[in-house]
Formats: C-alpha cells, structure tokens, sequence
C-alpha cells in the first residue's frame, strides 16, 4: 500500500499571526514539504492544479519535475490535473515528458475542477464538464496508446496524423486515477478503463464514499478487468497531530475555525465526527485511518492532507515526521494484515513495465 | 398517500405550523394520509452547516428523504420583508442542490402566514414562481393567513377549497408522475453510451 500526501496550494493567512506567505514562499514550501515526504519515508507526492488566486500550483508539471530532480524514491502525482480545462495533447506530452525526466516515478489524477469562472478563462463551458472530461480523457488515452493518431470530436480541432512527443517511457502510459467526490459517472470512467479512482474522503460522511466507491469496484467488475475486490482505490484523509491530543486540538482549531472551505461551519467536533478529519494523537490517526478499510475495502494509496489553512512550514514539517515515525509505519503493518494475497498494489511504472512484458511473452 | 408539511414558523407555538396542520388535516380528509411535518426551525443549523459543508446533515438528509418521497407536499412560511423567510428559501435551496428534481411533478399546496392581509400576494409574486421553478405542480388555491383571518370568517373555505384541490392532484398525479428519486449509483448510464454521445454523427 502507498502512502502520501497531496497539496492543495493555497496561499491563506496563518490565522494565529495574519501573516500571509508571498507566493514563492508558498512554492518553496510545497517543495520542502514534498522532499519531507521522501525524508521520512512516505511513498507519494501530489499537487493540486488551480488558476486562480489564492492558489499557486498552475503549472504542476514544472513543480514536480523539480522535485524529481531532488528526489530518489517518491512518486509524482497530481490531485487533480484538470482534465475538462486543459488540452488532452498538452497532458499527454506533460506528462510523458515528466515521466521520462522521472524514470517513471509519476502518475496522475483526473479531475474536473469546480471554479465556475475557470471553465470560460479557458474557453470552455462548465454545463459540459462530465462531457469534457469524458472526451478528452479517450482523446489523452489514444494518443499515449497510439504513435500516430486522427482524431475528431467536440470540443478541440481535430487531429490527423498527430505523433505526441515524448512517447511514454518503455512504451508505458502513466497511471491514472480518476478522483471525484460526488460524480458516478466518474467512477463508472475510471471502471470502464481499468484505472484508479480516488476519493477525497475530506468534505463527506463516509457512507456517501462508500457508495461512490462500490460503485466504481462493481463497475470495475462489468469491465472486465477483476474481480471488485482487485480495483485500484485511493483515499484522502486530512489529519492534525500532536503527542497528546488535547494540545493538537487546541493548536489546530485556530486554523479549523477559518479555514477555507469548511471553516466557520461545523465545529472541530462536529466535523470530527461527521467526516474523515482527524485531530489528536497519532494513535488516534492509525485507529481513524484503519477504520477507512470498513467502508473502503482493502485499498492501494491513502493521501494525506497536511499543508492548508495557513499552517506554518515548520508544523507542517513537524506533522510530516509524525506520519512518518509514528502514523504510517503501523499503517504500513496493520493494512497488510487479512489483505487478501488476490489484492493488487497500486500500479507503478515498474510493474506496468513488467506487466506489459509478460503480455509480450505469452504472445511470442 | 404520504402527505408531508413543511413549515418555516419560528415561534412555538406557531400560527404557521398550525395552518400546515390544518390544511394536512383538512386534506386528509379527503384522502387518507400519513403526515409527516419538518420544522425547518429545527434544521436550521444543518441548512446553515449544508452551505458551507456541501452535504446535509442527518435530521436535513432525513427531511430531504421525506419530501423527495412524498406523494403530496404543503408548504407554509412566514412573511418576512415581503417574500418568503429566508430560512424557508434555504431549505429548497439546499434541497435542489442535493437533488434538482426532488419536486418534479409533486402537487404542492403553498401557504403563507402574516401580520397583515397586505402582503397575501407573497403566495402569486414569490412561492408560486419558485415552486414553478423547481417544477413542482402548484395547486390553485393558495391559503394565507393574516393574524386578523383567525378570528374572522373565511379562512376554513379555503383551507378546504385548497386542500380539495391537492388531494385530488394527488390522486391524479401519482399514477404519472416518475418515480421521485433516481438513484444514480444504482442506475449507472454505461460508458460507451457517452463516449457515443459525443462522437461526431455524419
């Protein structure tokens, strides 16, 4: 099982101070924090993609090729790559360009995005965002699977003899996962074509991820590609820690009470009980995370979020060694138990490539 | 027929909730019915909550449930600045967030309560176009209630004129309308028909 932690980017006031970093800051930050995650152990990066302030990660390629320069073992990822918005031709060259730079260490994850106004800044209609989504994922699926591709649909210019450059590393696409909260149709997406589907298991009680989930590993199922129990499921989680729970919730609730999104809502408490969050000690984490696996079934990569808010480099740096001194090598074992041998591990550029060769055998 | 009252009165008692009950009895009488009332005072914590969280609560998902599910709907509310209160907007706004058809095709009684008679108009200018709006069937004969309707004649004919009219859209309308809930986990439209709505014909 992989564990990580994804990034929103969000440039917010750190409400105990009302200081508010500059945006390179923030940049550097999120890099800091991703070569923390290597440091203490943790298998997966991600970052958001937005355009539009308070937000800094526009251009997540850029990022994360710079911190594949400075890193060994992580995985590259993104949470979400807006499949709606961006140009399918744009992604697929990205992405294997940075998977090239990264000798295989990426992946990424569709999204469709939820700021309205992003939609026309980039010429497209929010009323069309499944159907975008749907297009220009069968569009960036050809052009990594296909060397020369025609193409005609909806909403791009066709396409005829088109060649995207680079080619995908050993001739193999990068894993993709499709995350959404709320579309079925989404899940059925990420089951028609055998990939991931991440739920960001943040905002919503765990009886609507579980539907969502089932849903997709039934779909799985229909298609083809397993059994429900061997689809490819990714979770979020959001957790705050200190050694004793009563100092994480008095340090957290500051930033809880105004955070973007959710903040002047629901209680800590209320929210606590209603939703994924976690604030408390470690053990509180582990017995909160496992209890994922109830609803979720056994599953292949839990993302943390631990950078939003206005949280200040140096706590976030704290959090990161708890996770990984503390939270995940546990995780780590107790996941690992009752797992059903038939359960795969998130697919890796390694055994994508090991896979494709033992397609290529049974041929010969 | 299942009969749900949705009234937005905030004092208890409230001469709000006891139109809803009156017109919930007068209408079951013509037509047996289980009524079931939501007291949006009670929800209004989760409605606030379902803004800023984007899911209901469990009393609100419980409330949407129940009138997603009715065969017949009466809704009351107060006058405040000349329309509807806003507590009683945001509870069909969350509603039809959670599921736009949630009142397709549903016969729905609109009632409203004020000081005065002056602003017995609030049902025409404001209830009826929003429950237009979120395609509902509106009976005809919407009842208002000003503080001086309790004490003067009038009132109990049009409580039963309206309530005539529900139940008999209810019994016509059942039979019609689709089912109210379509469970999109359950219903799932397959892949390639919407790969194939969108690739180019000719």
């Amino acid at each position: 099982m992989q564990f990580g932690i994804f990034s929103v980017g969000d440039v917010t006031p750190d409400p105990t101070t009302g200081r508010t970093p500059t945006e390179r800051e923030r940049i550097k930050a999120m890099v800091a924090i991703a070569l923390k995650a290597e440091e203490v152990g943790l298998d997966v990066f991600a970052t958001g993609e937005h355009h539009n302030p308070p937000f800094v990660p526009s251009s997540p390629t850029t990022m994360l090729g710079y911190i594949a320069a400075r890193t060994e073992r992580l995985i590259l990822s993104t949470s979400t790559t807006l499949i709606t918005t961006n140009d399918p031709v744009k992604i697929a060259e990205d992405f294997a360009m940075l998977q090239h730079l990264a000798d295989g260490r990426t992946d990424l994850m569709m999204g469709r995005g939820n700021t309205g106004p992003v939609y026309p800044w980039f010429g497209k209609d929010i009323r069309q965002g499944i159907n975008l989504a749907i297009e220009n994922y069968a569009l960036l699926h050809r052009l990594w699977r296909e060397d020369v591709v025609d193409w005609e649909g909806k909403f791009r210019t066709p396409l005829q003899g088109f060649t995207s450059t680079p080619r995908p590393l050993d001739g193999v696409p990068p894993f993709v996962w499709h995350g959404s909260i709320r579309s079925p149709e989404i899940a059925e997406q990420a089951a028609y074509y055998g990939d991931g589907f991440f739920h960001n298991n943040i905002f919503w009680p765990a009886d609507h991820t579980k539907r969502m989930i089932e849903l997709y590993r039934n779909r799985y199922a229909h298609y083809g590609h397993g059994t429900p129990e061997q689809a490819i499921v990714g979770l979020g989680g959001q957790v705050f820690m200190r050694k004793n729970s009563q100092d994480a919730v008095r340090e957290f609730r500051p930033y809880f009470d105004v955070a973007p999104v959710y903040g002047h809502g629901p209680s800590l408490e209320e929210f606590t009980r209603q939703t994924p969050l976690t604030v408390g000690s470690p053990q509180q984490v582990i017995e909160k995370t496992l209890s994922f696996r109830e609803y979720a079934g056994d599953y292949q990569r839990q993302l943390f979020l631990m950078d939003h808010a206005g949280l200040p480099l140096k706590t976030v740096l704290e959090q990161l060694d708890l996770l990984g001194e503390e939270v995940v090598p546990v995780l780590r074992e107790e996941f690992a138990k009752d797992r059903p041998a038939n359960v795969p591990d998130a697919p890796t550029h390694g055994s994508l490539l090991a896979g494709a060769k033992d397609k290529e055998g049974a041929r010969a | 027929m299942r009969l749900v009252v949705v009234s937005a009165g905030l004092s208890v008692p409230s001469s709000t909730r006891l139109l809803g009950d009156r017109l919930a009895a007068a209408t079951a009488a013509h037509t047996p019915a289980d009524v079931q009332v939501v007291e949006v005072r009670d929800l209004a914590v989760e409605i606030a909550h379902n803004f800023t969280n984007g899911f209901p609560g469990r009393a609100l998902a419980d409330a949407f449930d129940a009138v997603t599910a009715a065969d017949g709907l009466i809704v009351v509310t107060p006058v405040f600045s000349a329309s509807y209160s806003g507590l009683f907007k945001s509870f069909f706004d969350t509603l039809s967030v959670s599921d736009p058809e949630a009142l397709a095709g549903k016969p729905v009684l609109i009632a409203a309560t004020g000081g005065t008679a002056r602003h017995s108009l609030v049902l025409d200018h404001a209830l009826r176009p929003l429950f237009s709006y979120l395609k509902a069937v509106v009976v005809p004969t919407g009842v208002y209630a000003a503080s001086e309707d309790w004490g003067a004649e009038g009132l109990d004919g049009r409580v039963e004129r309206a309530a005539g009219e529900l139940a008999a859209l209810t019994a016509g309308l059942s039979a019609a309308r689709p089912r109210p809930t379509r469970d999109s986990f359950e219903e799932v439209t397959p892949f390639e028909e919407r790969l194939a709505a969108l690739r180019p014909t000719g």
